[in-house]
C-alpha cells in the first residue's frame, strides 16, 4: 500500500516540459481595458468597420456582466485592468518564405515539436500557428486554395473575405453569450479561419497551434470554421505556454457552422501550463466552443484531451438545428496537483431525429478537483431524438475530488435520453495483475489509465492520438521531458 | 528452489496459515489439495506478494534469497508465475501491449535485449499454438469479455511466454470443461523441464490425472496435515475430505 | 425589473405576515420552539420565496403558488369529531397505530387503534414541547438547516405543532404506525407542520404517512421533519401523497443516522398540484445504510420535484436511490439527487438511478443527478433515463394477444414494480399496487373504503 502511494505521488508530480520562454521582440500594448483599448486593437489590426461595432457592442455588454460563479471552481479574483490585451511578435509583414521567420520562433516551434517547414510535415497537416494572439504562419495555404478551401488567420480573413466573416461571426457564440465570450468578442486579436466550400472533402488535417509567450498578457483567440453543404474537415488544436508564477488568462472562442450534410471534427490537445506542484501560476483556460449543426444530416464532433491549465472552464457544445443532425463530445480530462477543471458539454436538440453522444473520462490526482458538467436538452419539437451520455471518473488518491453534474431536460415522449456515470478508484487488482507479470506499478498505472481513456483517444486523428497518449504518460508517469 | 519454513499468515487479523513447511526442488510437481477455506489460495497469493496477506511468522526462501522482502514485480521477474484463480479484466489495454511490456520487463531484468514488435508477434504466435488460443484474442483487452475457459487458457499462454522457474496454478481447473482442461494440462506439461517446478493448487483430483504430481500435500485448517505421493490424490477422491477432517 | 419587484412583493407579503402574527406565534408557545423563530425568520428574509434563479429551485416555480391570500392557522381550531369516521384510510388487515393530523395540527381526539409498546411516544409536538422540553432541546432544529432553504426557514419561524415520535432503546415496534395528514378548511389555507422522530439505539419502527385533502380550497402545506436514528436502529419511512390539484405540498425531511443503522424511505406520489420533496440524509456513522425510493404518477398540469441529498460522512456505508416517474398530459417532473462522499469516507458504496416515462409530447422531465466525490476508495454511480415505453416489449405482448391498452398497463405496472417491491410491509405493498393500478387506469386513486369524494 505505502509503495503504491509513493509511486502515485511520484507520478502525480511530473513536470511541465513546455515551460520555456522565447526571447522574441513583442509589440505589446499597455495593460488595462476600456473602449480606447478596444479601438486600438481594431486599429492595429486594420479591420473593417463592422468589426468595431461588433467589438464595442461586446465590450459594453461585458461591462454589465458578472463572472459566472456556478462552476465547481475556486477562481481567485481576476484584475482585468492588469492584463495587456494585445501582444504580438514583431513582424514586418506576413512571411512568404520560411527563411524570413525569426529563427527564435522557428526554434520555439521545433522545441514544441511543431515543424513549420512544409516538407518536413509527416502526414501533411496544414498548420496555423498563433503566438500570443497573433497568427505567425500558416502552412499549405496554397495547396488548400486550389480546392477553394480558405485556411488562414482570422485577421487575414477579415481583410480578404470580410463578407464571409461578417455573415458567420457571432452566430454560434453571440457576443453576450457569457462573460468570457463577451470579453473575447471585444478584444480578440487573432485565431484561425476556415471555410470548406460545397462538396469538398478537405484533403488534410487542418491544425492551429496556440502558444502564449509574453508575460502579463491574456490570450484571446477566435476561431471560425464554416463547412458548406456536403463538405468535410478535421481540425486540430494544440496549446502550450511558458512556466510563470503569475496566472495568465486565456479566453478563447471557437465557432463552427455545419451546413447541409457537412461534417466537422474538432480535436483539441490542451496542454497549457498547469502551474507548479504548489498551485502557483498556470493558465486560466476559460473557453467557449460551440458548433451549430444548421444543415440537415450535418455532424459536429468535439474531441478533447485536457491535461494542462490551472483552471479549466470549458463546455464544447452542439446546437442540433438541422433534422437528423448529430453531435458528439469525447473528452479526457486529467487534473493533477492543484489543478481544477469544470468541463463537459451541452447538446441542444432542436431538429427532429437528432442524435448526440457524450463520453467523458475524468482522471483526478494530487489535490485537484475534476468536474463533469453537462446539459442535454431535448426541445418539444425535437421528436425521435436520442442522447447517450457516459461520464466516468477515476481517482488516483484520497486527496483529490471527482464530481459529476449533468442536467437533462426532455420535452417530448418519442425521444430517449440515457445518462450513466461512475466514480471509482484505480483497480488495485489490475495493478497487482500487472505486477505479477513483472510490470512495475508506475508502468501499470500508465497502462491502465491509457486503457481507461482509449475509447476517446481512438476518436483522435492518428498523429494526435500518439501525442495525446504520450502527454498522458507524461502527466501520470513522472518522466520529465 | 523454494523453502517455506513455519509460515503463519493473517488476513484482516484472522490467521489463515498456521505453520506451513514446504520444500520444492527443480523439476518437481507439487499438488496442494484441501477443502474450501483451508488456506490453499492464501498460500498461492503469499508466494506472489499480495499485500492483504500479512506474514506474521516464518520465512520463505526462493533461489537462496529471502522472498518476502521482494516486490511482486521482482518476484515475477525472478521467475515466479501465478495462474490466477480469477484473472482480472483490464478494459482498454490490448493483450499485445500488455504482454510485450511484461516480456520485455523480464528480458531487461535478465540483461537481454528487448524484443521489437515484429519479434514479439512471432514469439506470441508460437506460444499461442501451444494452448490452442485464437489469435484474435490477442487484439482484445486483457481478459475483457473472455469466457471462463479462455481466461484460464490465457493464463497458461502467458506462462508459456514468460517461462517461469516456479509456476503456481491456483484452481486452474475450476470452470473448465474436459476439452479445455486437457488443453491447459497439455500446455503445462509441454512447458515442464528439469529446471522448473510447478505447484498445482486444486480442490479436485481431476486435473492431477493430466498433470501428474510427484508430491501431494493436503492442507487443512492452515496446516499441511498429510504429504505423500500421487496415490494420495486418488485416495482423497475416493474418500472425500471428511476423512481428513475426522482425523484432525 | 418588474420580475424583481414582484418577487420582493411576494416575499414581503410573507415577511409582513410573520411580523403581524409574531405575538400569536410566541404567545402560548414553549421556549424550545420560540428560541429558533427569530434566527429562522432572518434566514427567510435573506432568501425570500425562491425563484427559478435559485439553483435548488431551477425546475420548480413556487412563486405563483404563493400568490393567493392564505389563511394561516397559528392556533389549533376545533374540528368536528366525525372526521375520523368519514375518512378511514387505514390499510386493511394492517394493525396500524392510526393517528390523524389536521391542517398540520395533531388531532387531540385521536382514537388510538392499537397500543404502542411501553415507553414509545406518539404525541403532539407542541404538547411534548410543553411537558417535556428537555428532549426537544436536544434534537429540535438541529439538522433542519434554515440557511440553505427558505421554506425550512419559514417553517421554523412559524412552527407550532406536528407529530412527535419517540421509540426507546431496543424497542421493536412490529406494527406500522400510520399518520394521516388532512387538509380541510373553509378557505384557502397555508399550513405549517413540524415533526420530530427519534429512534433510539437498537430500536426499530415503520411509519406510514398519508397526505390528503378533503375539500377544493387551495392549500400550501409546508412541512419539516427531522429524523434521528441512533446506533443499530432501523427506521422505515413511507409517504403516500394523494392530494388534489390545487395543493402545493413542500416536504423537507432531514435524517441523521449513526453507525450500523438503517433508514429506508419510500415516497409514493399519486396525486397533487405541485409536490416538492426535499430529502437530506446525513450518514454520520460507519457501516450504516440508507435506501431512498420514490415513484410518481402525474397527469394534467401536475408537477413533482424530488430533491435528494445523501452525505456520506463516514467510511464503510451504503446508499441506494431509485426514483421512477410516469408523466402524462402536461405534467412536469424534476429530479435532483446529489451523492456527496466527503474526504476519508472510504469504502463507500453509493448508487442512484432515475428512470422516467413520458406518455405525451407535452409532458416534460428535467433530471439532475450529481456526484461530488472527495474520497478515492469508493464505488459510486448514477444513471438517468427519459424515454417512452419499450415499443418492442409492447409489440411482443400484442403478438401474444394482449390489446394495446392492456399491454400499456402491464408495461407501466412493470416499470413501477421495481420500486413497489421494495416496500417491506406486505399489506401496504398490495395497497400501493392497487392504488397505482387505479391511478394508471385514470380512476381516482382512493382506497375502496374511503367515503370521501375527492374527485377533483
Amino acid at each position: 500500500m505505502t509503495d503504491q502511494d509513493k509511486i502515485l505521488s511520484d507520478v502525480t508530480q511530473s513536470e511541465y516540459k513546455y515551460g520555456f520562454v522565447t526571447d522574441i521582440e513583442t509589440d505589446i500594448i499597455d495593460r488595462g481595458l476600456n473602449e480606447d483599448v478596444v479601438r486600438t486593437i481594431w486599429e492595429k489590426k486594420n479591420e473593417p468597420a463592422f468589426m468595431l461595432e461588433f467589438r464595442l457592442d461586446a465590450f459594453r455588454k461585458w461591462q454589465k456582466m458578472k463572472m459566472p460563479e456556478w462552476a465547481y471552481l475556486k477562481i481567485p479574483p481576476i484584475d482585468y485592468q492588469s492584463i495587456s490585451y494585445y501582444a504580438a511578435p514583431v513582424q514586418k509583414a506576413k512571411y512568404t518564405n520560411l527563411d524570413e521567420v525569426d529563427p527564435e520562433l522557428i526554434d520555439t516551434f521545433n522545441k514544441l515539436g511543431i515543424p513549420l517547414e512544409e516538407q518536413k510535415l509527416l502526414a501533411g497537416v496544414a498548420v496555423d500557428v498563433v503566438m500570443d494572439s497573433v497568427s505567425v504562419k500558416t502552412t499549405f495555404k496554397e495547396t488548400l486554395a486550389e480546392q477553394g478551401i480558405i485556411f488562414c488567420s482570422i485577421s487575414d480573413a477579415l481583410q480578404e473575405h470580410p463578407d464571409l466573416v461578417r455573415k458567420y461571426i457571432g452566430q454560434s457564440v453571440p457576443v453576450a453569450d457569457n462573460y468570457f465570450a463577451a470579453l473575447n468578442s471585444a478584444v480578440f486579436s487573432d485565431g484561425s479561419f476556415c471555410y470548406i466550400p460545397k462538396g469538398v472533402r478537405c484533403p488534410m488535417e487542418l491544425s492551429t497551434y496556440f502558444r502564449i509567450n509574453a508575460a502579463n498578457t491574456g490570450q484571446f483567440e477566435r476561431t471560425l470554421i464554416i463547412a458548406d453543404d456536403d463538405s468535410y474537415v478535421s481540425y486540430l488544436e494544440g496549446c502550450t505556454a511558458p512556466m510563470r508564477d503569475e496566472n495568465q488568462l486565456h479566453a478563447a472562442v471557437v465557432e463552427i457552422i455545419a451546413l447541409d450534410r457537412a461534417e466537422v471534427k474538432y480535436s483539441t490537445v490542451q496542454n497549457w501550463y498547469p502551474g507548479d506542484k504548489n498551485g502557483k501560476g498556470g493558465i486560466y483556460n476559460f473557453v467557449t466552443k460551440r458548433g451549430i449543426c444548421r444543415g440537415v444530416s450535418s455532424k459536429i464532433s468535439w474531441t478533447q484531451v485536457e491535461t494542462g491549465s490551472a483552471i479549466t472552464w470549458k463546455y464544447p457544445s452542439c446546437v442540433l438545428i438541422g433534422n437528423n443532425s448529430v453531435g458528439e463530445f469525447n473528452s479526457v480530462a486529467v487534473t493533477n496537483n492543484h489543478q481544477q477543471a469544470d468541463t463537459g458539454s451541452k447538446m441542444i436538440h432542436i431538429g427532429k431525429n437528432t442524435k448526440s453522444t457524450i463520453i467523458s473520462k475524468g482522471i483526478s490526482a494530487g489535490k485537484s478537483d475534476n468536474s463533469y458538467r453537462g446539459l442535454v436538452k431535448i426541445m418539444p419539437g425535437a421528436t425521435n431524438s436520442r442522447n447517450f451520455s457516459q461520464c466516468d471518473s477515476l481517482l488516483l488518491n484520497d486527496t483529490c475530488g471527482a464530481h459529476t453534474f449533468p442536467y437533462i431536460e426532455v420535452g417530448n415522449k418519442s425521444s430517449k435520453v440515457e445518462h450513466e456515470a461512475t466514480t471509482s478508484k484505480i483497480g488495485e487488482d489490475q495493478i497487482f495483475y500487472c505486477n505479477q507479470r513483472g510490470i512495475d506499478t508506475e508502468k501499470a498505472i500508465g497502462m491502465i489509465v491509457n486503457g481507461y481513456v482509449k475509447e476517446v483517444l481512438n476518436k483522435l486523428p492518428m498523429e494526435f492520438a500518439v501525442e495525446a497518449q504520450k502527454l498522458l504518460q507524461i502527466s501520470l508517469e513522472g518522466s520529465v521531458g | 528452489m523454494l523453502t517455506i519454513k513455519n509460515l503463519y499468515v493473517s488476513v484482516d487479523g484472522q490467521e489463515i496459515l498456521k505453520g506451513i513447511n514446504l520444500e520444492v526442488k527443480p523439476g518437481e510437481v507439487h499438488a496442494i489439495m484441501g477443502p474450501n477455506g483451508s488456506g490453499k489460495s492464501t498460500l498461492a497469493n503469499v508466494l506472489v506478494g499480495k499485500e492483504e496477506y500479512e506474514v506474521t511468522e516464518g520465512e520463505i526462501t526462493y533461489m537462496g534469497e529471502d522472498l518476502l522482502e521482494k516486490s511482486p514485480e521482482d518476484r515475477a521477474k525472478e521467475g515466479i508465475f501465478l495462474s490466477f484463480q480469477y484473472p482480472v479484466e483490464i478494459p482498454g489495454v490490448p493483450m499485445v501491449n500488455f504482454l510485450k511490456t511484461a516480456v520485455n520487463e523480464h528480458r531487461k531484468h535478465r540483461g537481454e535485449k528487448e524484443l521489437n514488435a515484429g519479434e514479439f508477434l512471432k514469439l506470441m504466435r508460437e506460444k499461442m499454438d501451444l494452448v490452442d488460443m485464437h489469435p484474435t484474442l490477442a487484439n482484445r483487452s486483457v481478459n475483457e469479455g473472455f469466457s471462463g475457459g479462455e481466461k484460464k487458457k490465457n493464463e497458461i499462454f502467458q506462462m508459456a511466454l514468460l517461462e517461469p522457474k516456479l509456476a503456481v496454478l491456483d484452481e486452474t481447473d475450476s470452470g473448465l470443461d474436459i476439452d479445455a482442461l486437457k488443453t491447459v494440462a497439455h500446455g503445462v506439461n509441454a512447458l515442464k523441464t528439469k529446471d522448473n517446478a510447478t505447484i498445482v493448487v486444486t480442490h479436485y483430483q481431476r486435473l492431477l490425472e493430466y498433470i501428474v504430481p510427484d508430491f501431494v500435500h493436503v492442507l487443512y485448517d492452515g496446516r499441511i496435515v498429510k504429504s505423500a505421493g500421487k496415490e494420495l490424490a486418488f485416495e482423497l477422491e475416493e474418500k472425500g475430505y471428511d476423512w481428513i477432517k475426522k482425523e484432525n | 425589473m418588474s420580475v424583481i419587484t414582484e418577487k420582493t412583493d411576494l416575499s414581503l407579503k410573507y415577511i409582513s405576515h410573520f411580523n403581524e402574527a409574531k405575538e400569536l406565534l410566541f404567545a402560548d408557545s414553549p421556549d424550545v420552539l420560540n428560541q429558533h423563530r427569530k434566527m429562522a425568520f432572518q434566514d427567510f428574509v435573506m432568501q425570500g420565496i425562491p425563484t427559478r434563479k435559485n439553483e435548488n429551485y431551477k425546475y420548480t416555480n413556487l412563486q405563483p403558488k404563493f400568490l393567493p391570500d392564505f389563511k394561516f392557522l397559528h392556533k389549533n381550531e376545533e374540528t368536528d369529531a366525525s372526521l375520523a369516521e368519514i375518512f378511514s384510510c387505514n390499510v386493511p388487515q394492517l394493525n396500524t397505530h392510526l393517528t390523524l393530523l389536521f391542517n398540520g395540527w395533531f388531532y387531540q381526539k385521536n382514537t388510538k387503534s392499537g397500543k404502542l409498546p411501553e415507553g414509545a411516544i406518539l404525541e403532539s409536538l407542541e404538547k411534548v414541547a410543553k411537558n417535556n422540553p428537555g428532549i426537544l432541546q436536544k434534537y429540535y432544529a438541529k439538522i433542519a438547516e434554515t440557511g440553505a432553504d427558505p421554506l425550512v426557514a419559514f417553517n421554523t419561524a412559524m412552527a407550532k405543532d406536528g407529530y412527535f415520535l419517540y421509540i426507546p432503546k431496543n424497542v421493536i415496534v412490529e406494527d406500522p404506525i400510520q399518520i394521516i395528514n388532512m387538509l380541510k378548511s373553509d378557505k384557502d389555507t397555508f399550513s405549517t407542520q413540524r415533526n420530530l422522530v427519534i429512534i433510539e439505539q437498537g430500536a426499530s419502527a415503520k411509519l406510514i404517512i398519508c397526505d390528503h385533502t378533503l375539500d377544493l380550497n387551495q392549500y400550501v402545506n409546508n412541512s419539516v421533519t427531522e429524523i434521528f436514528i441512533a446506533e443499530n436502529a432501523n427506521f422505515d419511512y413511507y409517504t403516500v401523497q394523494n392530494q388534489h390539484n390545487s395543493t402545493t405540498s413542500i416536504n423537507s425531511v432531514f435524517v441523521q443516522q449513526e453507525k450500523n443503522s438503517n433508514i429506508t424511505t419510500h415516497t409514493v406520489s399519486l396525486h397533487g398540484g405541485l409536490i416538492r420533496n426535499n430529502l437530506k440524509i446525513l450518514i454520520n456513522g460507519g457501516n450504516a445504510e440508507a435506501n431512498m425510493y420514490g415513484m410518481a404518477f402525474l397527469d394534467k398540469n401536475q408537477h413533482i420535484d424530488n430533491f435528494t441529498q445523501v452525505i456520506h460522512a463516514k467510511p464503510h456505508c451504503r446508499s441506494n436511490q431509485i426514483y421512477k416517474y410516469v408523466l402524462d398530459d402536461k405534467s412536469t417532473g424534476a429530479f435532483s439527487g446529489k451523492i456527496h462522499v466527503v474526504r476519508d469516507a472510504q469504502k463507500t458504496n453509493a448508487f442512484q438511478r432515475n428512470n422516467n416515462l413520458l406518455l405525451t409530447d407535452t409532458a416534460t422531465m428535467q433530471t439532475k443527478p450529481q456526484l461530488v466525490i472527495d474520497a478515492d476508495d469508493v464505488k459510486c454511480s448514477h444513471g438517468a433515463t427519459v424515454g417512452q415505453m419499450d415499443e418492442q416489449a409492447m409489440f411482443y405482448l400484442r403478438t401474444r394477444g394482449v390489446d394495446e391498452e392492456k399491454a400499456r398497463m402491464i408495461m407501466m405496472n412493470a416499470f413501477a414494480h421495481e420500486v413497489v417491491q421494495q416496500i417491506k410491509v406486505e399489506t401496504l405493498r398490495e395497497r400501493i399496487d392497487e392504488l397505482i393500478e387505479k391511478r394508471l387506469r385514470g380512476e381516482v386513486a382512493r382506497c375502496h373504503d374511503c367515503s370521501y369524494n375527492c374527485d377533483c
